[in-house]
């Protein structure tokens, strides 16, 4: 009956910080089933592309396009790093979706380690490939000099807060989901308890509420993919032209 | 009309080598861009998010930035006072901080200000 209960890591083998826990499980059964999934649907290699293949197809022209949009050609470079984590993320979510099953991306360490692969991509690539002036990112043009130490800080605040908050937006609406989820279905569980036939006539109101749900979290769990790789890119973007 | 005077041409026996070729070329690539713009115009299963995805996408994304930029102030200006013992001028100074650079990534993600590079 504990909504927060779903989220618990339990070690299914192995001691200590090194276990093989159940979100360990999930995030190979993720990594496992994207690469079976592409091998199997590409694997043929057709002309005329049937639904799996189209599948894998419609996957990549998306990533691709959402690239393109926000990064532009020069962010192509970066698509094997964007499409892995579109598909981790997205694949992670789906998998949270099937009952009794665990949702990788409820925690926030594992969303913030994501986060803080792309934070660091974006830094690293910035330097390597325009040196100091990456630093204009943090200055902006026109602004008069008693000003600045003020508004870099500004700057340096608001480049600092992407990974958290790229990191906390996709735990908070996995997290959030899942137990608005278990609390509806909770209720249809405790109202035929307390309240037997009548409760069960009731319990109508909560089970609709929980399969309406359902249909809104599968569509968060797209969405939450889609804005994590489209902020990816945004960021990708000011590494690759800072200051265009 | 432009189309007419494309199918026109093409029509019209020539030879195929030399510049007249990169000609061609040409104009099946506009040719093709024109047919690729149509399509995206109409096409409802081009693999592009709908507009409606696209506001969704963006609305989920303004609650955090806010919420973000005030919990990076407020944890630098914790750490200032906690390594230089300034308690409580620092958790002050960047907390406000944080207010203004959680409004400031409010205002860029809904494409209200510019980013700090861009100029006009």
């Amino acid at each position: 009956m504990d909504p927060i209960h779903q989220f618990a890591i339990t070690p299914l083998f192995g001691e200590g910080t090194f276990a093989f826990t159940n979100s360990s499980l999930f995030m190979v059964l993720t990594v496992l089933t994207i690469t079976l999934f592409l091998i199997l649907a590409t694997g043929r290699g057709a002309l005329v592309p049937g639904r799996w293949q189209s599948l894998a197809e419609l996957s990549y022209e998306f990533v691709a396009n959402t690239v393109r949009q926000s990064a532009g050609n020069d962010g192509m470079r970066f698509f094997p790093l964007v499409f892995s984590l579109f598909m981790f993320v997205l694949v992670a979510n789906l998998f949270g979706m099937i009952p009794y099953s665990f949702t990788v991306t409820s925690h926030i360490i594992v969303t913030f380690a994501l986060a803080m692969l792309v934070i660091t991509t974006v830094i690293l690539y910035g330097f390597w490939k325009n040196g100091l002036h990456f630093l204009h990112l943090f200055v902006p043009s026109g602004i008069p000099v008693f000003l600045l130490p003020l508004v870099v800080a500004i700057e340096v605040i608001s480049f600092l807060s992407r990974p958290i908050s790229l990191s906390v937006r996709l735990f908070a609406n996995m997290l959030a989901g899942h137990i608005t989820l278990k609390v509806f279905a909770g209720f249809v569980v405790q109202l035929v308890a307390a309240l037997g036939a009548l409760g069960g006539v009731l319990a109508i109101l909560p089970l609709g509420m929980a399969v309406a749900l359902q249909g809104l979290e599968f569509l968060v769990a797209f969405l939450q993919a889609y804005v994590f790789t489209i902020l990816t890119c945004i960021y990708l973007n000011d590494a690759i032209h800072p200051g265009h | 009309m432009s189309d007419k005077d494309t199918q026109g041409r093409g029509g019209t026996p020539q030879d195929p080598s030399g510049g007249d070729f990169s000609e061609r070329l040409r104009r099946l690539d506009t040719a093709l861009k024109k047919a690729q713009a149509d399509r995206t115009d109409g096409d409802e299963h081009s693999p592009r998010p709908s507009k409606s995805v696209e506001g969704m996408a963006q609305a989920l994304r303004l609650a955090s930035e806010f919420a973000a930029g005030v919990i990076v102030g407020g944890g630098i200006g914790w750490v200032f006072d906690w390594a230089f013992g300034l308690s409580p001028w620092g958790l002050i100074v960047f907390l406000l901080l944080g207010f203004v650079a959680g409004v400031l990534n409010i205002l860029r993600s809904s494409g209200l200000m510019k980013k700090p590079g861009e100029r006009e």
